[in-house]
């Protein structure tokens, strides 16, 4: 992700996935780090489509900068295919995968 | 406010552009257009009903520019998650690639109203609607000018900023930083 447009900051490998997820809901919508997303734009996008706070949404834009990526929702396998459905057309890269922890 | 968007009381966003920036815009987009095209709709004339039930494709597109702005919805270490992906792109690219031109056709519109003139600023403004289909296409033109450049690490992109005015590539990455800024300041309009 990109601070701003001028600014390129260096991105540590992936690291293990941060949020806690509910021990019987089995899907996750992971968004992946990328060099081309501002982190103002990822930020707008979690709030824009979870209606998540703006601490929340910048919590969550700065685990998928450090940490490479994040969990950004859960839910049932329809509801993922949905949210990284929608992530895909605001242009994040996102992934859905069954949750093993 | 040249270059930058700037909220407009009352809702919506605003900003000056010169006859040369309305021309690179419009002619970026309308290669976007190109290059997302029109995926692989049933003709015109075909049976509504057939529409809505055709399917999209299975397979990642060839382009490396269209792979990044319809990647796989699944991981592919396994033949099962591969299975997975091919399923969800066949019934969710074509919605997509519709969404992503609507937004970019939205562009086209908006620039084309614009009455410009030879060495003079003309004021570009745009409903809170028009904002969101502005800011998706934004994205989508620098994921694709990214993947031309292949900005595909930090570190790579760093070494971009500095290129010689004489490298092939130096238009190319103007472009692509003044669409970020361009950009970013659509996006404070729009947290605003």
């Amino acid at each position: 992700m990109s601070i701003a447009p001028i600014e390129i900051e260096r991105t540590e490998s992936a690291e293990e996935v941060s949020a806690v997820v509910e021990p019987d809901v089995p899907w996750v919508t992971l968004v992946h780090n990328d060099p081309v997303n501002l982190m103002s734009y990822v930020t707008y996008v979690f709030q824009a489509y979870f209606g998540y706070s703006k601490d929340k949404a910048h919590k969550l834009m700065l685990d998928v900068h450090n940490k490479g990526r994040a969990v950004v929702s859960s839910g049932t396998r329809e509801e993922m295919e949905r949210d990284v459905q929608a992530m895909h057309g605001y242009g994040l890269w996102a992934t859905l995968t069954q949750d093993r922890g | 406010m040249a270059g930058h968007f700037e909220t407009v009381p009352g809702g919506g966003a605003a900003v000056a552009l010169d006859e040369v920036e309305v021309s690179i815009l419009r002619s970026l987009t309308v290669q976007l257009l190109e290059l997302i095209g029109p995926g692989e709709e049933p003709e015109a004339d075909a049976d509504p009903l057939a529409a809505l039930f055709a399917e999209g494709p299975s397979k990642p597109p060839a382009d490396p520019a269209l792979r990044r702005l319809f990647p796989d919805a699944y991981g592919d270490d396994t033949e099962e998650l591969r299975a997975a992906a091919a399923d969800f792109r066949r019934y969710t690219e074509n919605d997509l690639r519709a969404r992503k031109r609507e937004d970019a056709l939205v562009v086209v519109r908006a620039l084309d109203g614009l009455d410009t003139e030879p060495e003079e600023s003309v004021l570009l403004k745009l409903t809170p609607d028009e904002s969101r289909a502005w800011l998706g296409t934004l994205n989508d033109l620098r994921l694709t000018i990214a993947t031309r450049l292949e900005i595909t690490e930090d570190e790579e992109s760093e070494r971009l900023y500095r290129l010689p005015d004489s490298d092939p590539r130096k238009p190319m990455v103007m472009a692509y930083l003044w669409l970020g800024a361009l950009q970013e300041s659509l996006i404070e309009t729009l947290m605003s």
